[in-house]
């Protein structure tokens, strides 16, 4: 057991600024977060995790909210995990999706974080994935993850949670947009928002003809209809995602899921702490601006370069 | 890897939508390289004192135009209180329509600064800058 009155004990306790606290640790990729997540991880793994994703403007945040709220109806608690876009050029943020998830506030079993982006550009930020683990950890029933608003390639949602739900609006482009690979792809369940606007129904056959297209896969992904402000068509979203559990749990899926996670994250640690080790190993040396004078010369092509980095540190 | 970034809540507590200010400071903190978390117009103290719990933010700057601020922002800061968030460990600011006689009520509140109007948002980034806690 950790030390009382510590910050794991505290969140052990149930304290939720030990919780708020640790999620700092955690994005922060501090020693005290890594620790705390070693010590945690045993308890993670039981929270059910629905990604949230589509483009600006489509209403992640609206659906988001009333998702939050249908679950809470349902007895469930819930952590909300909201990631939106660092800047480029000065690592800034503008986190504003607690403005459309003001009623959440009075509901102490609803934990809602947001996060910057932080340079990563999948849809999520690199500790999203630690940050579930932690809600995970705290007890929470079901995570919702809202990603950045995503475009065509922004796909690492679906590598994070079980399932994924893609929000499209009516009057985003024609059917050929929906038919480029990517995000399209990645959806277990279809929301079309804003439902009362025109083109809906077009929309939603426009969905339909391109899942008809799809090679025979053991679930469809099922399109529902919504209006999020007005609360309309939310019950049928949650029964979708139910139904894509059942069908992860009863299929097998969920498993491969995670193991396939599981590898996914390792991999990404890896490289991004192998490539870590080799700039503290450059230190001062100067051999990584050689080589980049040399290609921005002309003189060398990217591949050599870094094969020539890589092998000098190898070898230093 | 470690990445330290300042976080801050930027709240309107109240029932003015002036939220012009509140935008610009936001932006110009954002500007700064810090994290910006927005709440939007007419926040209850309850509601300010949740984002701060949650979001575990080492700033947290109020914005008012309504006049209310000596009735509302002793609410605000019982709300964070509550919630473990107080001035001994985290950055308070305000802003907006503030008579200076109100002054020194805020500062004995915890407030560090009040900025008005005409204020230059570099100083507003050098004071959070400055002034923010050291991570515990």
């Amino acid at each position: 057991m950790p030390p009382s009155g510590s910050l794991q004990a505290r969140f052990l306790e149930g304290d939720r600024r030990a919780l708020a606290r640790l999620i700092t640790e955690v994005e922060n990729g501090t020693e005290a977060g890594r620790a705390a997540l070693r010590a945690l991880y045993r308890r993670a793994g039981r929270a059910r995790t629905i990604g949230i994703t589509g483009p600006p403007g489509a209403g992640k945040s609206t659906l988001t909210n009333q998702f939050a709220k249908a679950l809470r109806a349902r007895g469930q608690t819930v952590g909300i995990i909201a990631v939106d876009p660092s800047s480029p050029y000065t690592q800034g943020a503008i986190l504003g999706d607690r403005v459309r998830m003001q009623e959440l506030s009075s509901d102490p079993e609803i934990f809602m974080r947001s996060l910057a982006s932080r340079g990563a550009l999948g849809g999520l930020s690199a500790a999203t994935l630690d940050v579930i683990a932690v809600l995970d950890a705290f007890g929470k029933d079901t995570i919702l993850i809202e990603t950045v608003g995503a475009g065509q390639d922004e796909v690492e949602i679906a590598g994070a949670a079980q399932t994924t739900v893609l929000v499209n609006t009516p009057g985003s482009g024609d059917d050929i947009q929906a038919m480029k690979a990517g995000i399209m792809e990645i959806a277990d369940v279809l929301a079309v928002n804003k439902a009362d606007l025109p083109g809906a129904d077009l929309l939603v056959s426009q969905l339909r003809a391109l899942l008809s297209l799809l090679p025979d896969r053991a679930w469809t992904p099922p399109i529902v209809k919504l209006i999020a402000t007005e609360e309309v068509g939310i019950d049928d979203l949650v029964t979708a995602c139910d139904d894509h559990w059942e069908f992860l749990a009863s299929s097998g899926r969920l498993r491969e899921q995670r193991e396939e996670r599981a590898r996914h994250q390792i991999l990404t640690l890896a490289r991004s702490q192998l490539l870590a080790g080799l700039m503290d190993d450059e230190g001062g040396g100067g051999r990584l601006d050689h080589l980049t004078r040399a290609v921005a010369d002309g003189e060398l092509d990217p591949h050599t370069a870094a094969r020539e980095w890589i092998d000098q540190e190898a070898l230093a | 890897m470690a990445d330290r970034k300042i976080r801050v809540l930027v709240a309107k507590p109240g029932l003015d939508g002036h939220d012009r200010g509140a935008k610009v400071v936001a932006r110009a903190l954002r500007d700064a390289g810090m994290e910006v978390i927005y709440t939007g117009i007419r926040q209850t103290p309850h509601m300010i004192g949740e984002a701060a719990l949650q979001e575990d933010v080492d700033v947290v700057g109020l914005s008012i135009l309504s006049g209310a601020h000596l009735e509302l922002f002793p609410a605000v800061i019982e709300a964070c209180r509550d919630r473990g968030v107080a001035p001994e460990n985290t950055l308070f600011f305000c802003g907006g329509i503030i008579p200076e006689d109100d002054i020194p009520a805020l500062s004995d509140l915890g407030f560090r600064a009040v900025f008005g109007p005409g204020a230059s948002t570099n100083d507003i980034v050098e004071f959070v800058r400055e002034h923010v806690k050291a991570p515990a």
